[in-house]
């Protein structure tokens, strides 16, 4: 795509009209202005699609198989560990990293910083894409995939904390779309759409920060249904809804982070002036915030060990695999931030990121498999299950990917608007 | 003269958020209030000092319940030495109860142990179940429903004992396999479940749950030194419906000795009792947040307005 745009003067689009003055179809637009053999050129040029390719031949049969033969034949069908990859990694670790739609959405609709409203978009639809995939993920894993909408239609348990988490992602799942709907509605020239969804913006805006404190945080009240299976040091039955919760601010923070430094660096014919020219600011903004979460999350997790009387586990193993958690996924990424932040370093702040996000998504992980069960034996889970997680989080790379490739997303929209 | 904020906005920027707080809000009033039992639930009293480890009660459970068969028959008893990932036999889609052979240092012989659902007063799988797929029965089993099952596995994680297993084998009609008391069958007519009535050594007992637990504090004392001074399952998670005594502690023959107290359910009570609170306080103190954030433009746009309105009495002058 680069080489095109660089060749052409209409690509990419950013307009309904064409240089000639007529106006794009929407087909045109979904190939990106280019011609098919054009399109499939670019496609096979670009190395990571060859990865997809890869991943993609292996990991769809081993989906279909789960379809036919079952769970069994594709993780070890454990009674002891029930919850493997697919829950522990794709709904424990995508929706933290998914926080990002409703802290942006915080940030520039209600308190009006209209400084960060050149990454809103791309904050948004990575919260909506994050928590599609989790549903997908969930899809994956459930017995019975056909009777998702049970919880809400067809037999109700209320007072369980996975009826709040399933109400809660169904109806923020539906406040996101509607959130990432005004880019769609300027793709397509549809101006009136975008008019409606204007008028109810703050309302969705507190409307997700309430789904968003209560489902982020019933992800982690979830596991005090365990709590003698759970290693104590990463389950508190006070503080587990407030330690998942406040570690999503900052792992969405770092996933916005991540998600537009690659995209401004691999596909900076995308972005507009005002993304670029702003993402650096917008960047040390985004980290200031994130480490005000990380150290409010330093101490809540000390006061939750004060709290259980717990000290005498930190110096076991465990105790010592528990600082080498926080060390590594918050203390270092935390002086990665100020250190850069102090200095306007921006490649130190997004390798920090990078850490941060990876270690929320090691601190669920270790919540729900590692930690769990801790003093029977480890689950290693089967490569089958390892390899449909990636495949999975394949097709969420490829969505991201193509969404941002067509719609206003890291660009503004030059028709009308 | 503009105000700051209309009524009119105000009511509307909430909607959404309050919408969803009406429709919402009454989800943990179930899960509060202590449950203190059905008065007339069964039980049973296991007593392992009794057991000998002839496995008549697995061989009765599988014909009842009508599973599949073992590849291993019933009196073949190299069992016991199974070990799969350090752990010895557990149930699953197969088998809802198994006997387990402990060896203690301190006895000459072998302790045996049945497993199986011990039918809490307040059990974990159903405070934990969001369709609601299982159900306490007054009789005192804990049974359930595969018809509405989501097969998320979360009771699994919630049950104390690892009791729920899931049928990881059928992809079109995978369920939860865990032993129901004998419920359909036996129990809802007032009889023993199978395995109780196939035990060649009285080593279970089955009775009104508040039997089980005099008998066996009866047998604590009339047999001094026997028995050590407690019944597992009395007050273990709230109570159970199945109770054992033993004749050494219970870690030794398999026992968590560390589940709660409590009902499971008391530990997620923290974060049921903080939902109301959320979706009642949050709406109101974030469209606070965002009048307070913006207001300096407000009164910025108000002042323009009052200049341009000066501006035009002016000209008219």
């Amino acid at each position: 795509m680069k080489l095109f745009s660089q060749e052409r003067p209409e690509i990419p689009i950013v307009h309904h009209l064409k240089e000639d003055g007529t106006e794009w179809t929407i087909k045109e637009k979904l190939w990106l202005g280019l011609s098919v053999p054009e399109y499939k050129k670019q496609f096979f040029r670009n190395p990571v699609n060859w990865l997809m390719i890869l991943i993609f031949t292996i990991g769809v049969p081993l989906i279909l198989g789960r379809y036919v033969f079952g769970l069994g034949w594709v993780t070890h069908a454990s009674n002891d560990y029930p919850w493997g990859l697919f829950l522990g990694f794709g709904l424990f670790g995508m929706v933290p990293l998914s926080a990002s739609g409703f802290m942006l959405g915080t940030t520039v609709e209600l308190f009006g910083r209209k400084d960060f409203h050149a990454i809103e978009r791309l904050a948004l639809l990575n919260g909506l894409l994050g928590y599609f995939f989790a549903v997908l993920f969930l899809e994956v894993d459930l017995g019975m995939p056909w009777r998702l909408p049970y919880p809400m239609f067809v037999s109700l348990g209320p007072a369980a904390v996975l009826f709040l988490v399933a109400w809660h992602v169904a109806t923020y799942l539906s406040v996101q779309v509607a959130e990432v709907l005004p880019a769609f509605f300027e793709w397509i020239g549809w101006l009136k759409g975008k008019r409606i969804i204007r008028k109810y913006v703050l309302g969705l805006t507190v409307a997700g920060i309430i789904l968003s404190t209560l489902h982020q945080g019933a992800l982690g009240a979830l596991f005090t249904y365990a709590p003698a299976k759970v290693h104590p040091l990463w389950l508190s039955v006070n503080f587990q809804w407030i330690h998942f919760f406040v570690s999503s601010i900052f792992g969405g923070l770092s996933m916005v982070i991540i998600a537009s430094t690659l995209i401004v660096n691999f596909m900076a014919w995308r972005c507009d002036d005002e993304f670029k020219d702003n993402l650096d600011y917008i960047t040390i903004g985004l980290a200031k915030g994130a480490s005000y979460a990380m150290i409010t999350y330093l101490i809540i997790k000390i006061v939750a060990i004060a709290h259980d009387q717990e000290w005498s586990y930190l110096l076991t193993g465990w105790g010592s695999y528990y600082f080498l958690e926080l060390g590594v996924a918050v203390v270092l990424p935390m002086l990665m931030f100020a250190i850069g932040i102090r200095n306007r370093w921006v490649t130190l702040i997004r390798f920090g990121a990078f850490i941060a996000a990876i270690g929320v998504v090691w601190n669920r992980l270790n919540t729900s498999l590692v930690c769990y069960n801790w003093q029977m034996y480890q689950e290693i889970p089967h490569w089958k299950e390892v390899w449909i997680t990636v495949t999975i989080y394949a097709l969420y790379f490829l969505t991201y990917r193509f969404i941002v490739y067509r719609l206003p997303i890291v660009y503004g929209w030059q028709g009308e608007k | 003269m503009k105000k700051l904020f209309s009524r009119r906005n105000f009511l509307k920027g909430g909607l959404a958020a309050t919408a969803s707080a009406a429709v919402l809000k009454n989800k943990d009033s179930q899960a509060s209030g202590d449950f203190d039992g059905y008065p007339d639930s069964m039980g049973v009293l296991v007593d392992l000092t009794r057991c000998v480890g002839c496995r008549s009660c697995e061989a009765a459970c599988n014909k009842e319940q009508e599973l599949p068969e073992p590849a291993k028959p019933f009196d073949d008893f190299s069992v016991f030495d199974e070990i799969h990932h350090g752990q010895k036999r557990r149930t699953d889609e197969t088998r809802y109860t198994v006997v387990n052979r402990y060896d203690v240092p301190e006895l000459d012989h072998p302790l045996f142990r049945k497993f199986q659902c011990n039918h809490c007063a307040e059990p974990a799988c159903l405070t934990s179940c969001f369709v609601n797929a299982y159900t306490k029965t007054p009789e005192g089993a804990v049974i359930y429903n595969q018809k509405v099952c989501v097969g998320c596995r979360t009771c699994m994680i919630a049950c104390p004992f690892y009791v729920p297993t899931f049928k990881y084998s059928s992809a079109f009609k995978p369920s939860i396999m865990k032993c129901i008391f004998c419920y359909d069958t036996r129990l809802k007519d007032g009889k023993a479940p199978a395995c109780v009535e196939a035990c060649p050594q009285e080593a279970l007992t089955f009775g009104k749950r508040t039997d089980c637990v005099d008998m066996g504090r009866q047998r604590i004392r009339e047999t001094p030194g026997k028995y050590v001074d407690h019944i597992y399952g009395e007050h273990e998670v709230g109570g159970t419906a199945w109770m054992y005594l033993s004749s050494v502690s219970f870690d030794k023959v398999g026992f968590d000795t560390h589940v709660p107290k409590e009902p499971i359910i008391n530990s997620v009570k923290d974060f049921l009792a903080m939902v109301p609170m959320v979706l009642t306080i949050w709406p109101g103190l974030f469209v606070g947040f965002h009048l307070l954030a913006t207001r300096k433009d407000k009164i910025k746009e108000m002042e323009e307005e009052k200049n341009k309105k000066n501006d035009e009495k002016e000209e008219q002058v």
